[in-house]
């Protein structure tokens, strides 16, 4: 894809809007529909990885150090790893925006 | 020519142009009045007269999203419904047109329930009317072979690549034998290429068909569907011409019939049509100024035209087999207002809803509906539109 999918016209677009390029979805920016953000508090962080497993969008890394990272490209801020984290170390806070 | 004329049941000739028109996917499920098209199909196939692919299933549903996916693979593809089976099918309805599938649908239009009628008119159509598809309404047997040919024709060419319905009354044209001239393989051969998708389903190439639109490209892929479909008129005359040129018949979105210098024009559709142009003869028999429109393509709509042939008159007539119930009469004549809203001279526009669920109207039915009409025009009326023909 030539442009990124906000900036195609309806001229851009293959016919029936086939998308000719496999992997397009990695493209696709599903953090735009989030209102809150996941803030992780390292301190409290245990390095379980229960947050990186239960992300359904796997949006959850863990780092070098084993600890999460939340891709906010990705991240629709469901809020489910906030729900699971044991130690309470993660905080879900709303979009400035 | 050497094409033959023969008497044949219209669904029935509908099967034979899938065969000429040499199909390779049929999906559909059986539903009166569009049964014997399906069934003929089968027997076509089943006797190797038609080497085609022909995929039972369990509901139209089905046999809607069978016919997006052969469509998409390349193959020419047709199925038929009517009534509730439309219904049921209409999710899927959106998403060929959506995809730009050019696959081909006879519509043996029928009443939908409750009460269960299997007979005809236009309800089915008219609530699938938004779904993107090319709406060519056939007046009687010849014109709906004919169209079925067009359709592959128009929804096929890379300039369109849009799905077809046909539309035909139920019983009214379903079961009627016609004589019907029955062109030649080689002629059929000429005027309607082989089918070729430009961007084919492929294990080779891939690619994704029906993905999703997000906030931030749905509305530009609408605006894309929109102007393939308006821009579809210009192939669809081009292959009425075509068709012209090699069987000797013309078609045109809008036909009119005495109205040049009518005052009070009659607008009908399908088969519907043929029944009031006796009317129109009785009446200019008797001395008055008046014309019928038979509507035959209903999408895309065709605006120019439609405002070119009632130029001049003061009322114009319209006939709905179609019940926007709580709204402004019916869906047809809606749309001529609209059409017409603009116009600096315009005629009055008159509506009636009629000949529901099967009940025919007979020529006097029409003269009762234009007489009523002109009198409507002078006197006005307390209703937004009339049912024509109802107990009170």
């Amino acid at each position: 894809m030539a442009k990124p999918e906000g900036e195609l016209t309806w001229k851009d677009l293959e016919i029936g809007a086939i998308v000719t390029e496999p992997g397009s979805a990695s493209q696709y920016q599903t953090g735009d529909w989030r209102t809150e953000k996941p803030i992780i508090d390292l301190d409290k962080c245990n390095q379980c990885g229960l947050c990186y497993l239960f992300c359904p969008d796997a949006a959850i890394e863990l780092n070098g150090e084993g600890y999460p990272e939340a891709d906010l490209f990705y991240c629709k801020g469901c809020g489910i790893c906030a729900t699971e984290c044991p130690k309470k170390a993660i905080t879900m806070v709303e979009e400035e925006e | 020519m050497s094409a033959q004329r023969i008497g044949v049941e219209v669904s029935q000739a509908i099967a034979i142009a899938t065969r000429l028109a040499n199909v390779d996917v049929v999906s559909a499920y059986p539903i009166t009045p569009q049964t014997h098209i399906v069934e003929d199909i089968a027997e076509l196939v089943a006797n190797g007269e038609l080497d085609a692919s022909y995929i039972p299933v369990e509901s139209e549903h089905s046999a809607m999203s069978a016919c997006l996916g052969s469509s998409a693979v390349g193959a020419r593809t047709f199925t038929a419904t009517a009534g509730q089976g439309l219904e049921l099918m209409h999710e899927v309805l959106y998403v060929a047109s959506a995809m730009r599938l050019p696959l081909v649908m006879a519509v043996a239009n029928r009443a939908l329930s409750a009460p269960i009628s299997i007979w005809g008119d236009h309800s089915d159509v008219m609530a699938v009317r938004d779904t993107g598809w090319i709406q060519i309404f056939a007046a009687n047997g010849q014109e709906t072979f004919d169209n079925v040919l067009c359709a592959f024709r128009i929804g096929e060419d890379h300039r369109v690549l849009l799905p077809v319905m046909v539309h035909l009354d139920g019983f009214f044209l379903t079961h009627m034998i016609e004589p019907i001239y029955i062109p030649e393989q080689s002629e059929v051969d000429r005027f309607l290429p082989p089918y070729q998708y430009p961007l084919p389903l492929d294990p080779d190439k891939p690619l994704s068909m029906g993905g999703m639109g997000a906030p931030n490209i749905y509305t530009e892929t609408k605006k894309a569907q929109e102007v393939a479909l308006v821009a579809a008129k210009e192939v669809i005359l081009e292959a009425w011409g075509e068709f012209n040129n090699i069987f000797g018949r013309n078609y045109s979105p809008v036909e009119g019939y005495h109205c040049e210098g009518a005052k009070v024009l009659l607008l009908a559709m399908g088969s519907f049509s043929e029944t009031a142009m006796s009317a129109i003869d009785a009446l200019r028999d008797e001395g008055k100024e008046v014309g019928l429109i038979k509507l035959r393509l209903w999408r895309p709509f065709p605006f120019e035209e439609v405002r070119q042939v009632v130029k001049g008159a003061e009322v114009l007539i319209v006939l709905d087999r179609a019940l926007s119930f709580g709204g402004p009469g019916g869906p047809v004549c809606s749309e001529l207002r609209s059409a017409l809203y603009h116009e600096d001279k315009k005629p009055k526009v008159i509506g009636f809803v009629g000949g529901l669920g099967g009940r025919a109207i007979t020529i006097d039915g029409f003269k009762e509906i234009i007489n009523r009409g002109i009198e409507i025009s002078q006197k006005g009326s307390e209703q937004e539109f009339e049912m024509f023909g109802v107990r009170e």
